[in-house]
């Protein structure tokens, strides 16, 4: 199975990650998170809406030679709660887990509330409690807006 | 019962906590006439208004100079200058050293909680931009209980369902005493679906209706609310459903005798002026009603000697 895969879309990668099980249509976003925009020397190879077992659709995203930061992992739960992590050593996967996020999400997205203190020069951090998981729903601590979709345009 | 740090939301009260402090303003209201209660001597409380504001501003003061206390006044003009110059953290940082617990009216939703989060002592919020305003609701919930009755209530909310923030906390604390609740507004102004979900979710019944007439006669309190000229691009659009809205006491003549009519003030012309003088207006009584139940929520926080 991963043989046809790879033989089909990509090379395989020796070391690096698979980001799989993606959200179709994130990908993109992904890479944004990961701080890839316009140009960029990495090895990247990106699926998008790949047909899977489970979800219908998918997005894949590999990297070479790159394993991710715990806030780069939380960032991707936010857009793609389902994700995989495959950490590939030595053209195998070594590691794999199922992306999570904390229950307070701190510093990583601005509200969309104009008028809240957080979206001010005050001395303070976004805040977000994490009311469900997947499909995510986030709430401001400080005005108490919800976020649901487009997650990723709140970024910072 | 009651040991909270700040009063910041109703989304953080229990039903409980909320009995506690009535109870509370139960035992104080005799002193909020002018009582000699020495309770706060001593103590003082920082009053912050970012924004203007006659009645919370006063009802404050008032409560707290009630039980002994004293207070510092921050006003709008000085509010905004040092909102210029200096961050809101810090201002609460210094201010919370000078006294023993801070209220806020801020501009901007979330505000509170920031201070909450910078204060050395005890914060109150008097209203966070479109957010919370959670000494209102505790004083319409306190009126309900002495002008009428919090269990098995039947209670009308009237006018601007939409965007008047206090009549939702109010609706989410009626909710936790199982409060039958009737909306009624203008279709432009009717309560958001998703607070109404929120409301029946919790076990309470909604109805919603246009008509007032509908349910007038079956009901124990009238909650009427303004209903503001800028939410209508046309002016006699404004003017039909004002009139259309309008107590008076032609309405009031098939009402429950003991119904109760409240408003959180002020008026423009929800309410007919001849209204006042029958004995279904509480809205001046629910106005003084907040020195009590703010006494009672400062003697919680901040605490201080026994009531003798
Ligand atoms: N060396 C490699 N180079 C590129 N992609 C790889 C490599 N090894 C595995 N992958 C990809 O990593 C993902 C996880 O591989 P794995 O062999 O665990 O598949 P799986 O059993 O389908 O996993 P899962 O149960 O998580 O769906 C797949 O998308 C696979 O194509
Ligand atoms: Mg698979
Ligand atoms: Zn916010």
């Amino acid at each position: 199975m991963i043989l046809t895969e790879m033989m089909m879309k990509v090379t395989p990668i020796k070391n690096g990650t698979v980001i799989d099980h993606i959200s179709a249509g994130q990908a993109l976003n992904v890479l944004k998170i990961l701080g890839i925009y316009h140009t960029t020397d990495a090895t990247i190879s990106v699926l998008m809406n790949v047909t899977s077992r489970n979800l219908g659709k998918k997005d894949i995203v590999k990297v070479e030679m790159r394993e991710l930061e715990v806030g780069e992992v939380n960032k991707i739960a936010l857009i793609a709660p389902g994700a995989t992590i495959n950490i590939i050593r030595d053209y195998e996967v070594a590691e794999k887990y199922a992306v999570d996020m904390p229950d307070l999400i701190v510093g990583v997205m601005r509200c969309p509330n104009h008028n809240c203190i957080s979206n001010t020069d005050e001395p303070i951090k976004s805040q977000f409690l994490v009311k469900n998981k997947n499909p995510v729903v986030l709430r401001c601590l400080y005005c108490e807006q919800t976020i649901t979709e487009n997650i990723a345009d709140y970024l910072i | 019962m009651f040991e909270k740090r700040h009063v910041l939301s109703m989304r953080e009260f229990s039903r409980e906590e909320i009995d506690a402090v009535l109870a509370m303003a139960d035992t104080l209201e005799p002193y909020a006439y002018g009582g000699n209660c020495n309770s706060l001597t001593g103590k003082i409380l920082a009053l912050l208004f970012f924004e203007p504001s006659t009645r919370t501003r006063m009802s404050f003061e008032t409560a707290m100079m009630r039980m002994g206390g004293k207070t510092l006044n921050l006003g709008p003009a000085e509010g905004s200058a040092i909102a210029k110059g200096e961050s809101l953290a810090d201002t609460i940082r210094v201010i919370g050293c000078y006294a023993d617990a801070l209220v806020i009216r801020h501009p901007k939703e979330g505000s509170a909680q920031l201070a909450s989060e910078f204060s050395p002592v005890p914060v109150l919020n008097a209203g966070d931009g479109a957010g919370h305003h959670p000494t209102q609701t505790l004083l319409d919930l306190y009126t309900i209980r002495k002008e009428s009755h919090l269990d098995e209530l039947s209670i009308t909310l009237l006018g601007d369902l939409k965007y008047g923030r206090t009549v939702h906390s109010l609706a989410y604390a009626l909710a936790l005493y199982g409060a039958e609740i009737t909306l009624v507004s203008p279709p432009s102004l009717r309560m958001p679906d998703q607070i109404k979900a929120d409301l029946e979710a919790k076990g309470t019944t909604v109805r919603e209706t246009g008509d007032l007439n509908e349910v007038i006669e079956e009901i124990d309190v009238l909650y009427v609310t303004r209903i503001q000229r800028e939410r209508f691009p046309d002016p006699r659009e404004y003017q039909k459903v004002a009139r259309s809205y309008k107590i008076t006491t032609d309405l009031l003549k098939k009402v429950k005798d003991d119904l109760i009519i409240m408003h959180p003030l002020p008026r423009v012309d929800e309410i007919d002026p001849e209204v006042d003088g029958t004995k279904h207006a509480v809205y001046f009584r629910q106005s003084f009603y907040g020195v009590p139940v703010r006494m009672a929520l400062l003697k919680m926080l901040i605490g201080g000697d026994d009531i003798d």
